[in-house]
């Protein structure tokens, strides 16, 4: 298990402030963030390169704060690769197996195996200049895996991956999981961490906001940082009079004026509400349903997604909503087109 | 267009000006240089003897000071340290002083009176008017360009090649041996021959430390001094070949050394 105990450092103007975190062995553990948020710094100063003004990091019981970046048992990926670009891949690979007292049968054997499972045995005697993005990311897995790491940690391997390579090698980083292999993994995808983890922390700013299992996270965000992140659009401020109670639910007001209906009882007189996209009805006329937040609006614009499409309907405030492609084309939905959209006191979150 | 057709031929006329400054002189004195003067000179034991010495010391300068100042170069490149900056300047020191000075400035740290000097007469070497003292009159004057160039080449290779190295489990040692010296190696060598070919040409500080053995450029001047002008040219213009023709040479071998750099 690793355990990350109080780590801060300042790095110019940038500061990583307190982070505590336990990683248990065989988890796969996302740190989502924005860029500049502090995720690389973390990732580094827990290879070792970068050393924390403040915090200790444990290994299995073990204090390694102060072991040398060569002797950690951490294997970093960087997000650019960093291949030896004066090596051929089968030389890259073997680099970390080199002085560990194996004969060179031993490292040959050892390097065809780890290509094989990196799938890169047919790049073995390429220069690293010639690989594209995926090929090169592969390649630099199987060198990082070569020096066995107890954990492997990615810095956005991902990222310059077109979709179809991206699949592939997110297949390969959950084999290697599967195989009881320790992954950190650095991403400021929202999909990739939620398809790939066991665990997800979210960092902003250098402070750790929040982690647990995704579905946790994205269902209780702590923020609406977090709630951004994990797609929820519908994020409004609503001002609360504790003691205004009517059948059972309790009313609050956006600052544009909004009323809104809530079954839970509001943690504190301002609070953040977030409703789904995929949880509200939109209509031509207004509906005898049980939903109790009923509007009037306009729609503002129509983007189409992948699966569906997603409305701007402006009723004072602006909600997103996902509606199908067959809806748009029934309720003959445009741009501008006066609609009701509604939605249960029951499908309004508090953070 | 008429405006860019003459921006461009002035652009042409004074590149070319330069270049004929610096290729005429040399060219004159190889042409005017007849043939039977280059064979009477190849055969002249003292001349071919001087180029042999001069050639020689200025590569035992190199391989024995641009070596050692490796490590230098790779600290100047990646470490912080106070008056990093005092140091880059002493570094360019001897470029900037007369070579004559450095000359007397050397003697009074390897001449007979000192405890360097002393050691050397001790284990058999003679600064002062020895090959010693040529390879290190020649050493101090010519040492900035090969520390330049490999400082400049360390500097280029990316930090995070040598930190993934590191984090790979090779010591400090390995990464400079497998990751930084041979990334930077281009630099490295083009800055040891630069220091071999500036070793090569050097006469002031030579002159002051070590008249005998002659080295070539303070054998040009000897002829030039004592016979004149014609007796000079002959040994002028076939040092200059053979110093030509062993840089080019000498270039061609470090580029080949590399591959893909990417």
């Amino acid at each position: 298990m690793l355990e990350i105990k109080n780590i801060s450092t300042r790095l110019g103007d940038f500061h990583l402030k307190n982070i505590s975190l336990k990683v248990e062995k065989g988890d796969y553990l996302t740190l989502l963030g924005l860029s500049g948020a502090g995720k690389t710094v973390l990732l580094e100063i827990l290879a070792g390169l970068i050393t924390p003004d403040e915090g200790t990091i444990f290994l299995d019981g073990e204090n390694i704060s102060g072991m040398s970046i060569q002797k950690r048992p951490l294997g970093l990926v960087y997000q650019d690769m960093a291949l030896f670009p004066h090596m051929k891949v089968h030389k890259n690979i073997a680099f970390g197996l080199h002085g560990k007292g194996l004969s060179g049968s031993q490292i040959r054997n050892r390097v065809t195996q780890l290509a094989e499972q990196a799938r890169v045995t047919h790049l073995l005697d390429r220069h690293p200049g010639t690989l594209s993005g995926g090929e090169a990311q592969r390649v630099a897995l199987a060198r990082t895996l070569a020096s066995e790491p107890s954990v492997l940690l990615l810095d956005e391997p991902l990222a310059s991956l077109d979709v179809t390579l991206r699949h592939e090698l997110r297949d390969l980083l959950k084999e290697i999981n599967q195989s009881g292999k320790t992954i950190i993994h650095v991403t400021h995808d929202y999909m990739e961490a939620a398809t790939l983890s066991k665990t997800i922390a979210v960092i902003e700013n250098g402070t750790l906001l929040q982690w647990g299992k995704p579905e946790e996270v994205f269902r209780n965000p702590v923020s609406e940082f977090v709630a951004r992140f994990s797609g929820i659009k519908n994020i409004f401020q609503c001002r609360f009079n504790p003691d205004e109670q009517q059948n059972g639910l309790f009313r609050g007001k956006t600052p544009h004026g909004l009323l809104m209906k809530v079954i839970e009882p509001p943690a504190q007189n301002i609070t953040h509400l977030m409703i789904p996209g995929e949880d509200i009805i939109v209509s031509e006329q207004k509906l005898e349903t049980s939903a109790t937040n009923q509007y009037q609006g306009f729609i503002k614009e129509i983007i189409t997604l992948n699966h569906g499409v997603e409305l701007i309907i402006s009723t004072g405030e602006n909600f997103s909503v996902i509606v199908s492609k067959k809806s748009v084309h029934s309720l003959d939905l445009s741009r501008g087109k006066k609609v009701w959209i509604s939605f249960k006191a029951s499908a309004v979150r508090q953070m | 267009m008429l405006k860019d057709w003459r921006t461009k031929l002035t652009l042409i006329f004074f590149s070319g000006l330069i270049i004929l400054f610096i290729v005429a002189p040399l060219l004159g004195l190889l042409l005017r240089t007849s043939p039977s003067e280059y064979i009477q000179t190849l055969q002249d034991s003292e001349v071919s003897q001087s180029i042999r010495l001069t050639l020689f010391s200025s590569m035992g300068a190199t391989l024995i000071f641009g070596i050692l100042a490796i490590p230098l170069a790779w600290l100047l490149a990646r470490k912080h340290f106070p008056m990093k900056g005092l140091v880059n300047g002493l570094i360019d020191l001897p470029v900037v002083i007369p070579h004559s000075a450095a000359g007397i400035a050397l003697l009074g740290v390897i001449s007979r009176g000192t405890w360097i000097g002393q050691a050397g007469e001790q284990v058999g070497i003679s600064f002062v008017g020895g090959t010693a003292g040529i390879v290190v009159a020649m050493a101090f004057v010519s040492l900035p360009f090969a520390i330049n160039a490999a400082r400049d080449g360390f500097a280029a290779v990316p930090e995070k090649l040598e930190k993934a190295a590191l984090n790979l489990g090779a010591s400090p040692v390995r990464v400079f041996f497998t990751i930084s010296l041979p990334l930077a190696k281009r630099s490295v060598l083009s800055g040891l021959v630069m220091m071999w070919a500036r070793g090569l040409s050097e006469f002031g500080a030579v002159i002051i430390i070590a008249y005998h053995p002659m080295v070539t450029p303070i054998l040009i001047w000897e002829r030039f001094a004592s016979f004149g002008l014609s007796y000079a040219r002959p040994v002028a213009a076939v040092f200059i070949l053979v110093c030509l023709a062993v840089f080019v040479l000498m270039r061609v071998l470090s580029q080949k050394n590399y591959h893909v750099r990417n």
